[in-house]
């Protein structure tokens, strides 16, 4: 139990339960560790770890780069736009050259999905996918089980609704992942036009009226729609989105119960979420933030114990 | 395998209220005085000695901690297992306060060594001693030495020093076990 079964982090169908409450665990202690005055330990004080984002991302790289300090590794940062990628640079020989810098881990944003399994198996490092495509989203996934698990106690039972653009949503499937293999009830919402067909097939049921949805579960979390993914207008307006999707005070009020809010960021204010309702009580989107810093220490922590 | 009785119960209760004692007469009233034992099995320890001072010796209160240092250890990746974590528990400043580290035995050092970086997170103490009930001399690895030891014992590499608590094994007994 005091180790991963996996040498990457390429996505949470890779992983078994035993895996994800190891890194829960571990996440507590790092928890504990960056609420102290000197947030630092020296753990990966001789690890070397490349960030390498071939699309943009401002939270998720920082969470990364700041759980890297935080245990002490050596970082370099690495951006496509900057790069000679825009000369015709394959994938494997960008990151080869990285690698002859003596770097040990790779954590790698890509916009292809696979891009972190096909690294994998090409190059000697150990790789952390921080998002491929519309595929899968890892750790966002572990840390908003994280904090379910910390808001509600355990995630195992718990009436979960992922809302919104789920067809190009990576968050959404890892999510349902995680969730399911943690013992969680889920659901999806959103227009049918951004709902994947045979989605069933993951064992989570599909609802249509946001209200409903909402009166079924303990914790929505609510996605982003993602204009930059969409080639094709999946939804009449915005506005329109809103008015069926979108959650605000006055909805949940209504609700007879009290659910908790949840939101990967960046939030589209007053599209999915209204300003009241993210900055409520019943809101967790900043304590997904500090816990992401320490889920994603913990899996650095946990992957980079197991190179020899 | 051999196993041999190094401390029994009535020995260990001994060589406790020593230790108690040792530690009333520099500390006195324990006021700028704070007790770190180390996780996992130094806590144990530390917590009897606490129970001694405050239950037989009259002190009226004692700030105890608990120190992990998984995190500060400096053999990360040379085992063959992930070193798994324990709970730190420390609430209450140890800025300007003497700091006594609890471990059952004080083997290599390093481990002290580790507790003296990982206290740091927590603020600038004093001073630091050390209490250990077994102190292995003739194997340290680092210039580290106890302040307050139960026993000294002069143990070969090849032999191992186990401590069972009563609150955890069922029965206080320290063994000396040669494999």
């Amino acid at each position: 139990m005091s180790e991963l079964s996996v040498n990457h982090l390429l996505g949470i169908k890779y992983l078994n339960k035993n895996d994800i409450n190891l890194i829960f665990e571990t996440a507590d202690h790092f928890k504990e560790v960056i609420n102290r005055s000197i947030k630092k330990v020296p753990s990966l004080r001789d690890i070397t770890i490349a960030n390498i984002f071939f699309e943009n991302s401002t939270r998720t790289k920082l969470s990364f780069e700041l759980a890297e300090k935080r245990l002490s590794a050596d970082v370099i940062n690495f951006s496509a736009s900057q790069s000679s990628v825009k000369k015709g640079e394959t994938l494997i020989d960008t990151v080869n050259n990285i690698l002859s810098m003596k770097v040990d881990m790779v954590v790698m944003r890509h916009p292809n999905p696979g891009a972190g399994v096909f690294l994998s198996k090409h190059v000697k490092a150990a790789i952390v996918n921080a998002g491929d495509g519309a595929h899968e989203h890892p750790t966002q996934a572990l840390l908003d089980s994280y904090s379910i698990r910390e808001k509600l106690g355990d995630v195992g039972g718990k009436n979960v609704v992922i809302v919104g653009d789920i067809l190009h949503s990576r968050v959404a499937l890892s999510n349902i992942l995680a969730l399911k293999l943690q013992g969680a009830n889920v659901k999806v919402c959103g227009p049918k036009t951004l709902i994947p067909k045979h989605i069933e097939s993951l064992g989570v049921t599909v609802e249509t009226d946001l209200r409903k949805a909402l009166n079924w579960c303990d914790v929505a979390n609510m996605l982003r729609v993602q204009n930059e993914r969409m080639d094709i207008s999946y939804f009449p307006s915005t506005r329109e989105y809103t008015q069926q999707f979108g959650v605000n005070k006055a909805l949940l009020q209504s609700l007879d119960k009290e659910i908790v809010i949840m939101h990967p960021g960046p939030i589209n204010r007053g599209v999915e979420i209204t300003s009241d309702v993210a900055d409520s009580n019943q809101s967790i989107i900043l304590d997904q933030v500090e816990n992401g810093v320490a889920v994603r220490m913990a899996v650095l922590y946990l992957l980079a114990s197991k190179i020899k | 395998m051999s196993k041999k009785v190094l401390l029994s119960s009535k020995e260990i209760q001994i060589i406790l209220h020593r230790l108690a004692c040792q530690l009333l007469e520099n500390h006195t009233d324990f006021k700028d005085t704070v007790l770190i034992g180390l996780q996992p099995r130094g806590t144990y320890l530390a917590k009897r000695l606490t129970t001694i001072l405050t239950q037989e010796y009259g002190v009226k209160e004692i700030n105890l901690g608990s120190l992990d240092i998984t995190f500060y250890r400096d053999d990360f990746r040379r085992g063959e297992k992930t070193l798994e974590a324990s709970k730190t528990h420390i609430n209450f400043l140890v800025e300007d306060k003497k700091v006594v580290f609890i471990d059952d035995v004080l083997y290599t050092g390093r481990s002290i060594r580790s507790a003296l970086t990982a206290i740091q997170s927590f603020g600038r103490p004093a001073e630091i001693e050390l209490l250990t009930l077994i102190d292995r001399r003739f194997s340290r690895h680092l210039p580290i030495q106890p302040n307050y030891r139960g026993r000294q014992v002069d143990a070969i590499n090849e032999e191992k020093v186990q401590v069972l608590w009563q609150e955890n094994d069922g029965q206080d007994i320290v063994y000396l076990i040669n494999e």
